[in-house]
């Protein structure tokens, strides 16, 4: 076992366009790697535990960089970082839940370098599959957070299938509440997928994380005006104040009449494989009055069919408890 | 007494290039031909190398040697060795690749094919000491430093006879005890027994434990990364198996150790030996993980702590149980500290203290910041908060009723103190921070935000003796400061040189410190650990300076005549008291010093200098007037560093986190020496005391003994994010009665009484719960706050 810090050689490409980019993942496909802000590349490579043949430095490609107000919302562009996201003043205007969430990842320092595309894109943070284990998810046989003695206080409440890791992305759960779209180009062509749609469970792909296949290559974000200046929630739990993962985070957009909740979206993060959309909340909810008795039911209803592992059955009650505050405090 | 120097700030020498990156660390030195190593770590916890075929690495261009275990001196368990054969954790080196560069040597290590046999392991003491339960290590189940390995195994019975939850208290190791426990247990108004865990955590140096090596001309040149200087020395020309003199030590700067740097350490061996068998220098730069992996962590205990109250707070009787997790090698004597601090900070009128260090599968273990008295600190201190409210006294209250004065004993033996100001320290804080108000506030609640107030104190012995000062003024009118302490970042390598300067009346900036690098010419101290510097090296320069200024006296008078007695100083000159115009400058005493030799300049040396000392006088001498002697001055008894800190928190039910408002720490630590030294000690303390109740731990799969957390952001040491920004700090400022200025060290107690104070702050705001564990983290908080079980056993360790 080496953890010597020390990458592995790979032939490095840095395309200046997009059309550049995509014919290089198509020559490479499997053996590519696409490399945006590095924050979650550059652990692998040290580690070794990834060894891609060939690297696609995204980060020359200007068509991904930059916000843009358009007809029906606001359209981010995959490379544009974190700190932009986070302080950029029409985000903060229409969509302060997506700036507030931006604002929440990692450190200062990370969120100057990482991009919005590769927080939502990251990989698993489980503790075993980045120690390079041969478990599901690393193409093995085999998980060892859902195992008798497994340590898994950070992995899911929902969805296991032979893999138990959450998702580790504040930005996803905000995206998926403002039901965002996920602008996606290949050699192709280019297809707008929903939020709620583009990250999937092991049930789907146990090896990835979202749809994005080899040769596609995330462009944008597009949030239509829908939830534009909507009631909002948006609360991260870690151990740490910075620079940590969630255990659990939350976003929801509400919209009221007086105190009748007329609708509604809320995620929560930390909690499955994906963003979980928490759609029973949404219903038990929708046309009530804001009142004690609407948070204590949504509280009940969102940790419902949890089957919480050895060590993360706190997430039920401060899923519970977020889910509460994100109704009852938006 | 009205100090020039001492208890003023001052700006220490290194302090600019530290900040610009000038300083340089280990990593950061070069040497021609320089070459790199890089080590394969042990996958498995306890294994057996069969069959290590190294051919394909060694056959890879850019590879220029491969070091293995068989390369160095055979080790006798538990002895740490710098390679091994037979690795007893997960990241234990088994081989170091040595190449042009590092990618070469990581590449070559990716070739290298080894067949394991596994063996058996285990991370939880317990388990060993259950019957037929596994051994960390071959030659038994239960050793430290403090004694050889042996095996113990309780007995079933033991086990079956605790309650769940409950300590099992079989054959201890250890045990001593003072007074008629049962007797005083019987006398007691309140008695609690409660059993607990605390987690061990690594020590998370910024700078992890790099080292370059080189041969020249028959002498090993290493730069390493250590606390100390002159007392790393021998150990580690002893492990490269040579002559001290033939050893050059650079030890600058260090990045940190907080323990695990205090003294030569084998992975230091790598850099050398390989570079002996390559015949160029070598280059060993550790990674963070590998840093995790293999540099040393604080020892976790599962224990039980029996106590008995008088109904008016002072405790009776106290009966400590400790299990200490060893680590797979020597360790260090926490659970003996634990005992020690007990007896001290609490002055119970009887005790008995037993335990038992217990070998594990998980890194090395050794020294860290309070070892032994910081887990016996967020052990025992909760506890006195849930006697105060059993018993209806105030929380600060009942801790100044049992604390030590000046007439308190330490341990089996009940040895004086040389001083002790705990019970000032306590009254300091209570004023502070305004407890008696502040209390008022104790569980208001303001949404799902509720109010917490917390106090906790915590000891450490704070100094030694016997060590050797060395200066020397030279006939420019300098004075050289020769210091062998080291430089782990607290400057008192400064702070301790200016009790030389102040003795001697010198103006600081005519003041040179010889430090860092054996080829100073430096004298024999004590290591920089142990929070002793303050204490042990103000008399060592103390003695030095004197020396010097007795000489300085003894040469006016034979040049101007009179006595030595007729001559005061002044000015950094030596002046006649009945008549100033009979006056001498320092510079020329020094060429007088030259001119008269013998012990004037270094030619006669006091016979009871340590022979380091005497090399280092011997190859100055005759550059001008030394002082130079060993700290002969009196000491009687131990010497205690206390301190007491506050806090306030606001506490979030629904989330388990909260917010610091406010902390005040209070050290008593004598006549202080520099106060922004002692200002930053007691505010970054109190941060790693933060970091301890309630973030850091190590966290192990029992069922392959993988470590969780081998990165910053999973070691989780607090940030400032979790830090309030008005941390205070204030001192009792009494001088010690057995040092020559006063001061007495601090580093160590002013972590655990933050630690204390976050637990007792956490458990006030949760109305009285106490969670025997530490740390205490958000999701024990939720799942207390919700009325939840825990995940974990009451008593697992290395888990969550």
């Amino acid at each position: 076992m080496a953890r010597g810090d020390m990458m592995k050689g790979f032939e490095l490409y840095q395309p200046a366009d997009l059309d550049n980019a995509l014919s290089l993942l198509d020559k490479f496909g499997e053996e590519s790697w696409k490399l945006a802000g590095g924050q979650d590349s550059l652990d692998w490579f040290k580690d070794r535990a990834k060894q891609p043949k060939a690297v696609i430095d995204l980060g020359g490609i200007q068509a991904l960089r930059g916000i843009t107000e358009t007809a029906d919302g606001i359209e981010i562009g995959a490379l544009t970082t974190l700190r932009e996201v986070a302080t950029n003043a029409a985000i903060n205007a229409k969509f302060p839940l997506l700036g507030t969430a931006a604002s929440r990842v990692a450190s200062p320092q990370i969120r100057n370098q990482a991009t919005l595309g590769g927080n939502l894109c990251q990989d698993a943070r489980c503790w075993y599959y980045r120690y390079g284990l041969d478990c599901y998810r690393a193409g093995g046989n085999k998980c060892y957070a859902d195992s008798p003695e497994g340590v898994n206080r950070e992995h899911c409440l929902f969805g296991a299938d032979r893999c138990v890791a959450v998702t580790p992305s504040d930005t996803a759960v905000a995206l998926v509440a403002l039901d965002a779209r996920m602008v996606v180009v290949n050699k192709d062509g280019e297809r707008e997928i929903a939020a709620e749609n583009f990250f999937i469970g092991p049930d789907v792909n146990i090896t990835r994380m979202t749809v994005l296949e080899p040769g596609d290559i995330l462009k944008s974000v597009r949030i239509p005006a829908t939830w534009a200046g909507a009631r909002w929630y948006f609360e991260k739990v870690a151990d740490r104040n910075t620079w940590d993962f969630a255990l659990v985070n939350v976003a929801s957009v509400i919209k009221l009449t007086g105190s009748t909740i007329d609708d509604i979206r809320i995620v929560c993060g930390g909690v499955q494989c994906v963003p979980r959309r928490l759609t029973v909340v949404e219903e038990v909810v929708k046309g009530s009055v804001r009142n004690d008795e609407t948070f204590e039911l949504a509280a009940q209803s969102a940790s419902r069919g949890a089957t919480p592992l050895n060590y993360n059955h706190f997430k039920i009650p401060l899923m519970e408890n977020l889910v509460r505050r994100a109704i009852r405090d938006a | 007494m009205a100090y020039k120097l001492i208890g003023k700030n001052f700006m220490p020498h290194d302090v600019r290039a530290k900040v610009t990156g000038a300083a340089k660390y280990a990593e950061d030195f070069r040497a021609d031909g320089m070459v790199f190593a890089k080590m394969l770590l042990s996958p498995m916890p306890h294994a057996r190398v069969r069959n290590l075929d190294i051919s394909a690495a060694a056959a890879l261009p850019g590879v220029v040697g491969i070091l293995t275990a068989d390369d160095l001196p055979p080790g006798q368990a538990p002895g740490q060795p710098a390679l091994t054969n037979e690795p007893v954790f997960v990241g234990d080196p088994i081989l170091a690749v040595i190449a042009e560069s590092e990618t070469i040597a990581a590449d070559a290590i990716e070739r290298i094919r080894i067949e394991y046999e596994p063996l058996p392991f285990t991370i939880d003491p317990l388990e060993s000491l259950y019957p037929g339960g596994p051994n960390a290590i071959d030659v038994g189940n239960v050793g430290n430093l403090a004694f050889q390995p042996t095996t113990i195994k309780w007995t079933a019975r033991d086990f079956a006879a605790a309650s769940d939850g409950q300590l099992p208290q079989g054959q201890p190791a250890r045990e001593w005890s003072y007074g008629d426990l049962d007797a005083k247990f019987g006398e007691a108004k309140l008695v609690l027994d409660e059993s607990f865990v605390t987690a061990g955590m690594p020590h998370n140096s910024m700078e992890p434990r790099s080292c370059m090596a080189y041969w020249e001309g028959g002498k090993c040149f290493v730069y390493g990364s250590i606390q100390s200087q002159s007392f790393a020395a021998p150990p580690l020309a002893r492990m490269l198996g040579i002559e001290l003199k033939d050893l050059v030590f650079i030890s600058e700067n260090c990045g940190g150790g907080f323990g695990s740097k205090g003294s030569a350490y084998p992975l230091m061996m790598i850099p050398a030996y390989a570079a002996r068998k390559v015949s160029r220098p070598v280059m060993l730069r550790v990674s963070r993980a590998e840093e995790y992996f293999l540099g040393y962590s604080r020892h976790g205990f599962q224990g039980r702590i029996k106590l008995g109250f008088a109904e008016n707070g002072r405790i009776l009787a106290a009966d400590i149980y400790i299990v200490q997790e060893n680590g797979p090698y020597a360790g260090f004597p926490d659970w003996t500290g634990a005992a020690e601090a007990v007896s001290l900070v609490y002055q119970p009128e009887s005790m008995r203290w037993r335990g038992i260090p217990v070998f594990a599968n998980t890194p090395p273990k050794s020294a860290q910041r309070g070892p032994g008295q910081n887990q016996i600190a967020v052990a025992l201190e909760p506890l006195m908060d849930k006697a105060a409210k059993s018993l209806g006294i105030d929380r600060v209250a009942l801790r100044r009723l049992n604390a030590p004065d000046n007439d308190g004993a330490i341990g089996e033996n009940r040895e004086p103190l040389t001083s002790a100001y705990l019970k000032e320290a306590l009254d300091i804080g209570k004023r502070e921070f305004d407890w008696d108000n502040r209390i008022q506030r104790s569980g208001q609640r303001r949404g799902s935000k509720v109010t917490g107030i917390g106090v906790g104190q915590a000891f450490h012995p704070a100094g030694s003796n016997g060590f050797d000062g060395l200066v020397c003024i030279t006939p420019d009118g300098k004075l050289h400061i020769h210091t062998g302490i080291g430089n782990l970042g607290t400057y008192s390598h400064s702070g301790t040189s200016r009790v030389a300067a102040e003795i001697l009346g010198y103006d600081w900036d005519n003041c040179v410190v010889e430090r860092g690098d054996s080829r100073k010419n430096l004298p024999w101290n004590l290591g920089q650990f142990g929070s002793n510097t303050s204490y042990t090296m103000t008399r060592t320069n103390y003695v030095a300076a004197t020396d010097a200024l007795n000489k300085l006296k003894e040469i006016a008078a034979m040049d101007l005549g009179g006595s030595p007695d007729d001559y005061d100083i002044a000015d950094e000159k030596v002046v006649a008291r009945a008549d100033n115009s009979k006056s001498m400058t320092y510079a020329q005493a020094a060429q007088r010093a030259i001119e008269l030799g013998g012990k004037f300049d270094g030619h006669e040396v006091a016979e009871d200098l340590n022979p380091m000392t005497a090399a280092s006088v011997a190859a100055i001498a005759g550059t001008g007037l030394i002082g130079a002697a060993k700290d002969n001055l009196p000491q009687h008894g131990l010497v205690p560093a206390l301190a007491a800190g506050f806090m306030e928190i606001e506490l979030d039910i629904e989330t388990g986190k909260y917010e610091i408002k406010d902390y005040v720490g209070v050290a008593d630590c004598g006549t202080v020496i520099h106060p922004q030294g002692l200002d930053t000690q007691i505010k970054g303390g109190a941060i790693m005391g933060i970091g301890q109740a309630g973030l850091e731990r190590h966290v192990y799969d029992p069922q392959n003994g993988l470590p969780a957390n081998v990165g910053l952001y999973q070691v989780k040491p607090p940030s400032y994010m979790d830090m309030p920004t008005n941390m205070r700090s204030a001192w009792v400022d009494q001088p010690d009665r057995q040092n020559p200025v006063g001061t007495k060290g601090i580093g160590e107690p002013v972590m655990g009484c933050a630690a204390g104070a976050l637990l007792s702050a956490i458990s006030d705001a949760l109305g009285g719960h106490y969670f025997n564990r530490v740390p205490v983290t958000p999701d024990q908080i939720v799942n207390a706050a919700a009325g939840r079980e825990q995940s974990h056993k009451p008593l697992q360790t290395n888990c969550v």
